[in-house]
C-alpha cells in the first residue's frame, strides 16, 4: 500500500522525471509520471523539478496546486468521483453524494478506514445526458442511483 | 506603484500609466474626444493616461506587462463589439475610445462589488488607509453598496474573517510576518497577481506564485512549507511596491503611518546608484521607494536600498565628537570646537615635527563628490602635499588605469539602459545578483528575452543558472588566471579571423594592433595550451570567444574579480582589447562596463582622490593642470605624487608618516593584511576617523568626528555609468554637521579660510576647474534629474555612451597582456585558493547593513568549500574551521557546496568578528597597488572556536571603544 511506503528519495524522483526533460512542456508529463509512480506528487519533488527545469520552486508549486488531480498524499486503492455540476445536481447528485458519504462514514476527499476507496467531487464529466454521473478509477458510470452506487461500493470493497 | 497619492508632478510626473511605454511609429486615437498620439503597440489604457484620463484599474501597473484580469479597465471602442479591457488592447490608428458610459459604470461597479464582498471593511485601521488603490477605485467607480448578503445560517464565504459563526473560517490564512521588513496579510489580498508578476518580470526571482485556483487562489511565497523568509524571495520590495492594497505592506508604514511628503535622493549603497523617493512624516523617514524616473534603476530596488536604511538611527551611531591622547585611553566626548581644535593642533604639530609630508587623508567612496573634493583639497591646499588616497585603491583602481591607457577615459563606456540592447553579455569576475542586484534584474530581463550569457568566474554564481536564465558558457577558471583566459579568448578571435577589421582600421592604432596580433596569436596563448593553467576546458573557451565575437552586440560587465589581483590592470586592458577587437564599442548594447562596488567610487576617483591625479584624472606633475588649481585655491601645489594607502601604512611603520584624516572608510576591515594595517595605524600619532560608527579603524584613532548619513546632506554621487545623481537632504544631520562642513571646520582650524555655505558652491568650483564636469550645476541636475559626464559645452546633456565616433584618446590602443602568475601560490602547507566576495544582504564591511534587519539573511561570514575538499579534511557542513594563510588565520563556519570547484574556497568580509582580511596577503596590482583580495593560498582545518588573533583583537577593540560618558 502506498501510504506505508517510505518517502521517495531525491534520486528516485530524479530517476522518474529526468528522462522526460527533453519533451516540449515537460512539467505536466513529469507530474503525471510522479503521481503514476507513487500515487501522489511528493513535496520533495518540488525543488528537484525546479532544478531540472530551471524554474522557481514557487512556480512548480503553483502548477501542482492548480490541478486538483495532483495529490499531496496517496489516495485509497480506488477513487470514486461524484459529479457535482449543475446537470447532475438537478438530477439528485447532491442527495446521492450525501448518502454515499454517510454510508462510508467519510467526508469529501476522505478515504475509508480500510484504505479501499477515496471519494472526491468532480465538476462535470461531460455525461450530463446520463446524470447523475460518477467515475470509478477513470471509468465513467451514468445514471447512478443508490442501487448502482451500492454495487460500485461492493465491487471496490469499500 | 501605489504611492501616487502623494502628488508629485515636477520634477517628473510619476503617475502609474498602467502599461509599459512602447517605441514605434506614431498612432493617433481619440479618447473621450481628446486626440492623443502614442507609439504603436501602446495600450489604450496608457494612451488614455497620456491624454490625462486615468481609466480605473487594479491589476495593471506600468512596470509590468498587461494581464487583463481585474476587468475594471473596460472601455467602449466605436465599431468593436463588447467592452474590451483597455490594458490589453493596443491602439489602432483612428480608434475612438469612450472610457465612460452607463454600461461601463454599471460593469465597473459590479466588478468592485465582487471584490469588496471578499475584502474586510476595516479601512480606518488599515495600514494602507489613504494609500490603497482598492479604496481609490471603489471611490472612483462610485461603489455605494454591496448587495451580496450572507445566508441566514452562516456568514458570506470569505477569506478575511477569522471565524465563521461558531467555528473557525477554514479559508482564513494568518499574516506572514517572517520577512523583517514587510508583512503578507492574505486577508487583504484581491489576487490581482501584481506581486507575482513584479517578482517575475521586474526582479526576475520567481519566488511568488498563485497557489490553487478559482476562489481558492492565494498568493504564495515558495512551495507548501515556505514562508517569505525561507522562500527564494530576495526582499527587493518590488511586490510590496506593486501591491495595490495592504496585503504586502512595509512594517515601517504599519508602525509609523502613511507618509505625507517625499524627497528624491540617491541610494548610498552600491555603484548602481538607484534613485529613491524618501517618504517622510516631518523628519521621520517612513520608507524608501524606488523612483520610477531614476535612470539607473527605472523604478526598481534591492533589499539594501529599499529597506536597510535603519543604520542611520542605530544606537551604535556616534553623534558627539570624541578625542583621546592615546589609543589605550577611553574616549572622551567633547564639543565640536574642542575636537576640531584638538585635531588641528595635532596635525599641525606633526607637520612641524616630522615635515610637510608626514600627514595625509583618505577620501571615502561613500561620501559625496563635494565632500571628497574638499578632503583632497584639504591635503593639497592645506597640508600642502599629495598624500590622498581612496578606498577605490582597493577595488577599481585598475579600471581607471586600464581603461585610461586603452580608451583614454577611466570609466565605463555605457549607461545601464544599454543592457536592453545587448545580444551577448560577458560577466567576468562579478556577481551582479548579490553585488549589483538592480543591474542584475535588468540583465536577467534581457537574458529572458533571449540574450546569451558567458560567465567567467571561479564560483557558480546565481547568474550562471537560476530560474529562467542560464549561461551558455560558464568558464570556472582558477583564481588568479584571468589574464590567461582573456588573452586566450583574444587568441581565438584573432587566429580564427573573427575580429572586426573595419573597426580596428578606422578607430584604433593599426601598428599597435599588428604588434598585438603577433603577441596574441602565439600558440602559447591558445586555449588548449592554457587549459592546464586556468582549468577552463579549451572547447568551452573557444566556443565562448566565438559567441562573443559573432553573436551581435557584445557587452562586457566586470567587477572586483577582475581588478583585485596582482594583474588586475592587465585584465582590464585585456577586456578593453577584446571589445576593440570585435568592434563592440560606441553604440547601445556593447561596451566595457565596470560594476563599481561603492556608491561613489567613480566620483571619488573623478574628484582627484588619487595621490598622482588632480580632479578629472590629470597628473599632478603637469604644470598647466596645477596652474588651474593653484589659481583657484590660491596656493602652490606639490608637483610630486603623494603616498598611496599601502605606502602610507608602510611609511607609518617606518616612522615617517604620523597623521591621517580618514573619512568614511574602515581601512582596518576593508584593506588586506589586517595585521599590517593595524601596525601602521598604531604607529601614527594622530588618526582622525570621520564616520557614522566607531568602526574598526577607530580602535586606533585619537579623534573621532561623527559623520552624517546620506539622508542628512546635500551633494552628488556618481554611479558606475558616470551618472551624477543628486543626493538631497531629507532631514537635519543628527550629528550637527554635514560631512563637508566638518572637513571645512577642520581646514579652517588649520588656517584654510574656506567659506562654502552649500555644496552647490563646491560643485561650481569643480565645474570651473575640471573640463569633464564643466557643464554640471545643481540647476542642470534639478532640471534633468541626472547627467552622465563628460558634460560640458559640446555635450550639455551629458554622455550616455562614450567613444561613439572615436576614442577619447583619439585612437584606441591595443596593449599586450602577458600573463604573469601571482607570487601567491598554493603549496603543500596552503593547498587551497581562497577568493572573497560579497552577499546580497550585506554591503562592504557591513558597518551599515549589519546594523539593520538584513542580518536575518546573513548573520555571519561563512566559508564555502567543495564537499570533496571538506571530506578530505573531515569537515562537515556547519563545522567551525580554521582558515589559515601565510599572513594570518581566522575561524568561521564551513558550508559545503559545489558552487566552488575543488581546490577553491570562498568567503565574504562583512563581519568584523571573522576579519577575513587577516588572511589576505599584501600582494597587489603591479600598476595601481590594488590589493590581491581574490587570491590567497590557504589551508582549512577543523577547529573549536575563535583563534588567538580574533580573541586578542576583540579584546583590543572592546578596550578601545570605551567612552567616558561625562566629560570631567
Amino acid at each position: 500500500m502506498h501510504s506505508h511506503a517510505p518517502a521517495p528519495t531525491e534520486e528516485e524522483i530524479r530517476g522518474v522525471v529526468a528522462p522526460l526533460a527533453s519533451l516540449e512542456g515537460p512539467l505536466l508529463p513529469m507530474l503525471h509520471a510522479l503521481q503514476e509512480t507513487w500515487g501522489f506528487v511528493p513535496q520533495a519533488a518540488v525543488p528537484v523539478l525546479a532544478d531540472i527545469l530551471n524554474l522557481g520552486r514557487a512556480e512548480v508549486h503553483g502548477v501542482i496546486s492548480f490541478y486538483h488531480d495532483f495529490r499531496d498524499h496517496p489516495a485509497g486503492r480506488h477513487v470514486l468521483k461524484i459529479c457535482r455540476a449543475e446537470a447532475c445536481q438537478s438530477m439528485g447528485a447532491n442527495a446521492l453524494a450525501e448518502s454515499t458519504l454517510q454510508k462510508l462514514g467519510i467526508g469529501w476527499h476522505g478515504t475509508t478506514s480500510n484504505g479501499a476507496l477515496t471519494v472526491e467531487p468532480v465538476y462535470c464529466l461531460g455525461m450530463c445526458a446520463c446524470a447523475p454521473a460518477a467515475m470509478v478509477d477513470g471509468k465513467v458510470v451514468g445514471r447512478v442511483d443508490d442501487a448502482r452506487m451500492d454495487r460500485i461500493l461492493a465491487e471496490v470493497g469499500a | 506603484m501605489r504611492d501616487f497619492i502623494i502628488p508629485q508632478y515636477p520634477p517628473g510626473d510619476d503617475r502609474d500609466m498602467g502599461t509599459p511605454a512602447r517605441s514605434g511609429l506614431p498612432v493617433t486615437i481619440s479618447v473621450d474626444g481628446i486626440a492623443v498620439t502614442v507609439p504603436e503597440g501602446t495600450s489604450v489604457m496608457r494612451a488614455a493616461a497620456e491624454a490625462g484620463i486615468m481609466v480605473p484599474k487594479l491589476c495593471a501597473s506600468d512596470n509590468m506587462e498587461a494581464f487583463g484580469s481585474c476587468r475594471l479597465c473596460v472601455v467602449e471602442i466605436e465599431g468593436r463589439r463588447g467592452t474590451p479591457a483597455s490594458c490589453t488592447t493596443p491602439v489602432v490608428e483612428g480608434m475612438v475610445v469612450h472610457t465612460q458610459s452607463d454600461k461601463l459604470r454599471r460593469m465597473r461597479k459590479g466588478v468592485m462589488e465582487l471584490y469588496i464582498s471578499d475584502h474586510p471593511l476595516d479601512c480606518l485601521t488599515c495600514a494602507a488607509n489613504g494609500d490603497c488603490e482598492l479604496q481609490d477605485m471603489a471611490g472612483n467607480v462610485g461603489l455605494r453598496d454591496v448587495r451580496y448578503k450572507a445566508p441566514e445560517d452562516r456568514s458570506l464565504v470569505n477569506h478575511f474573517a477569522t471565524r465563521d459563526g461558531a467555528g473557525i473560517n477554514a479559508l482564513y490564512v494568518p499574516k506572514d510576518e517572517s520577512n523583517p521588513y514587510f508583512t503578507y496579510d492574505p486577508a487583504k489580498c484581491i489576487v490581482c497577481s501584481r506581486c507575482v508578476r513584479a517578482c517575475e518580470e521586474v526582479q526576475g526571482t520567481f519566488a511568488l506564485t498563485i497557489e490553487g485556483r478559482g476562489f481558492d487562489s492565494r498568493v504564495k511565497a515558495g512551495a507548501v512549507s515556505d514562508d517569505f523568509l525561507t522562500s527564494d524571495c530576495v526582499s527587493c520590495g518590488a511586490c510590496v511596491q506593486a501591491c495595490p492594497t495592504a496585503t504586502l505592506q512595509e512594517k515601517s508604514v504599519i508602525e509609523l503611518g502613511t507618509p505625507e511628503r517625499s524627497v528624491i535622493t540617491t541610494c548610498a549603497y552600491c555603484g548602481v546608484g538607484c534613485s529613491f523617493k524618501a517618504e517622510l512624516n516631518g523628519d521621520q523617514l517612513v520608507r524608501m521607494v524606488p523612483y520610477k524616473h531614476g535612470k539607473a534603476n527605472r523604478g526598481h530596488s534591492c533589499v539594501k536600498g529599499r529597506f536597510a536604511y535603519g543604520y542611520a538611527q542605530h544606537k551604535d551611531r556616534i553623534l558627539k565628537p570624541m578625542i583621546r591622547d592615546s589609543i589605550d585611553q577611553p574616549w572622551r566626548e567633547v564639543e565640536w570646537a574642542e575636537a576640531i581644535a584638538f585635531a588641528a593642533a595635532k596635525m599641525k604639530g606633526i607637520q612641524e615635527k616630522y615635515g610637510r609630508k608626514s600627514v595625509g587623508v583618505i577620501t571615502s567612496s561613500r561620501c559625496t563628490n563635494e565632500e571628497t573634493y574638499l578632503v583632497q583639497k584639504l591635503t593639497r591646499a592645506v597640508f600642502r602635499n599629495n598624500n590622498t588616497d581612496t578606498c577605490a585603491r582597493v577595488c577599481h583602481s585598475p579600471t581607471g588605469y586600464g581603461l585610461g591607457k586603452t580608451y583614454g577615459t577611466s570609466a565605463g563606456t555605457q549607461d545601464f539602459d544599454s543592457v536592453e540592447a545587448a545580444d551577448v553579455v560577458v560577466v567576468i569576475g562579478a556577481n551582479p545578483t548579490d553585488g549589483h542586484p538592480v543591474f542584475a534584474s535588468r540583465l536577467k530581463k534581457r537574458l529572458r528575452q533571449g540574450a546569451k550569457l558567458i560567465v567567467v568566474d571561479p564560483r557558480r554564481t546565481d547568474i550562471v543558472r537560476s530560474a529562467h536564465i542560464e549561461a551558455q558558457y560558464h568558464l570556472p577558471l582558477k583564481p588568479g588566471t584571468n589574464v590567461a583566459v582573456v588573452t586566450a579568448m583574444a587568441h581565438v578571435i584573432v587566429t580564427e579571423g573573427l575580429f572586426d577589421e573595419d573597426f580596428i582600421r578606422t578607430r584604433c592604432d593599426w601598428d599597435e594592433f599588428q604588434f598585438y596580433v603577433d603577441f596574441v596569436s602565439d600558440p602559447r596563448h591558445a586555449p588548449e595550451n592554457v587549459e592546464l593553467l586556468t582549468g577552463v576546458p579549451a572547447a568551452d573557451l573557444r566556443a565562448a570567444a566565438r559567441l562573443y565575437a559573432t553573436g551581435g552586440n557584445g557587452a562586457i560587465y566586470y567587477g572586483l574579480g577582475v581588478t583585485e589581483h596582482s594583474q588586475g590592470s592587465t585584465t582590464v586592458i585585456g577586456i578593453a582589447n577584446l571589445a576593440m577587437l570585435t568592434g563592440n564599442i560606441g553604440r547601445p548594447g556593447v561596451g566595457v562596463n565596470p560594476l563599481r562596488g561603492q556608491n561613489n567610487v567613480q566620483g571619488s576617483c573623478d574628484m582627484g582622490s588619487f595621490p598622482h591625479e588632480l580632479p578629472g584624472y590629470r597628473h599632478v606633475k603637469l604644470p598647466d593642470v596645477r596652474a588651474i588649481f593653484e589659481k583657484a585655491w590660491n596656493c602652490e601645489i606639490d608637483p610630486e605624487p603623494g603616498l598611496r594607502i599601502p605606502n602610507m601604512l608602510d611609511a607609518a611603520v617606518e616612522g615617517t608618516f604620523k597623521g591621517l584624516y580618514c573619512q568614511g572608510e574602515d581601512i582596518l576591515q576593508s584593506d588586506p593584511d589586517t595585521k599590517h594595517v593595524s601596525a601602521g595605524l598604531a604607529a601614527m600619532e594622530c588618526v582622525i576617523v570621520h564616520d557614522l560608527f566607531l568602526n574598526e579603524t577607530a580602535n586606533y584613532a585619537h579623534v573621532f568626528l561623527p559623520g552624517s548619513s546620506f539622508l542628512e546632506k546635500d551633494g552628488t554621487f556618481t554611479n558606475a555609468e558616470r551618472r551624477i545623481n543628486r543626493v538631497r537632504k531629507v532631514m537635519a544631520p543628527r550629528n550637527g554637521y554635514e560631512d563637508w562642513e566638518v572637513t571645512q571646520l577642520l581646514a579652517n582650524a588649520l588656517g584654510a579660510g574656506w567659506h562654502y555655505t552649500h555644496p552647490r558652491q563646491i560643485m561650481e568650483e569643480i565645474a570651473a576647474t575640471t573640463p569633464s564636469f564643466a557643464g554640471v550645476t545643481y540647476e542642470v541636475l534639478e532640471e534633468k534629474g541626472s547627467v552622465q559626464w563628460p558634460c560640458n559645452e559640446t555635450v550639455p546633456d551629458g554622455t550616455p555612451l562614450m567613444h561613439v565616433d572615436g576614442f577619447v584618446s583619439g585612437k584606441g590602443h591595443f596593449m599586450v597582456t602577458e600573463y604573469v602568475a601571482t607570487d601567491e601560490r598554493t603549496g603543500p602547507r596552503f593547498p587551497l585558493l581562497l577568493t572573497t566576495g560579497r552577499i546580497l544582504a550585506h554591503y562592504n564591511v557591513g558597518a551599515q547593513t549589519r546594523r539593520t534587519e538584513n542580518v536575518a539573511w546573513h548573520p555571519e561570514d561563512v566559508l564555502e568549500i567543495n564537499p570533496h575538499d571538506a571530506e578530505f579534511r573531515g569537515v562537515k557542513d556547519g563545522d567551525w574551521v580554521r582558515l589559515a594563510s601565510r599572513s594570518g588565520e581566522t575561524t568561521l563556519r564551513a558550508v559545503l557546496t559545489d558552487r566552488v570547484a575543488a581546490g577553491v574556497v570562498y568567503t565574504t568580509f562583512h563581519h568584523p568578528a571573522t576579519q577575513a582580511n587577516v588572511v589576505t596577503t599584501d600582494f597587489s596590482d603591479w600598476a595601481t597597488n590594488c590589493p590581491e583580495f581574490k587570491v590567497t593560498a590557504v589551508q582549512v582545518s577543523p577547529s573549536n572556536g575563535p583563534t588567538d588573533w580574533q580573541e586578542s583583537y576583540n579584546e583590543q577593540a572592546e578596550r578601545s571603544r570605551r567612552i567616558l560618558t561625562a566629560a570631567e
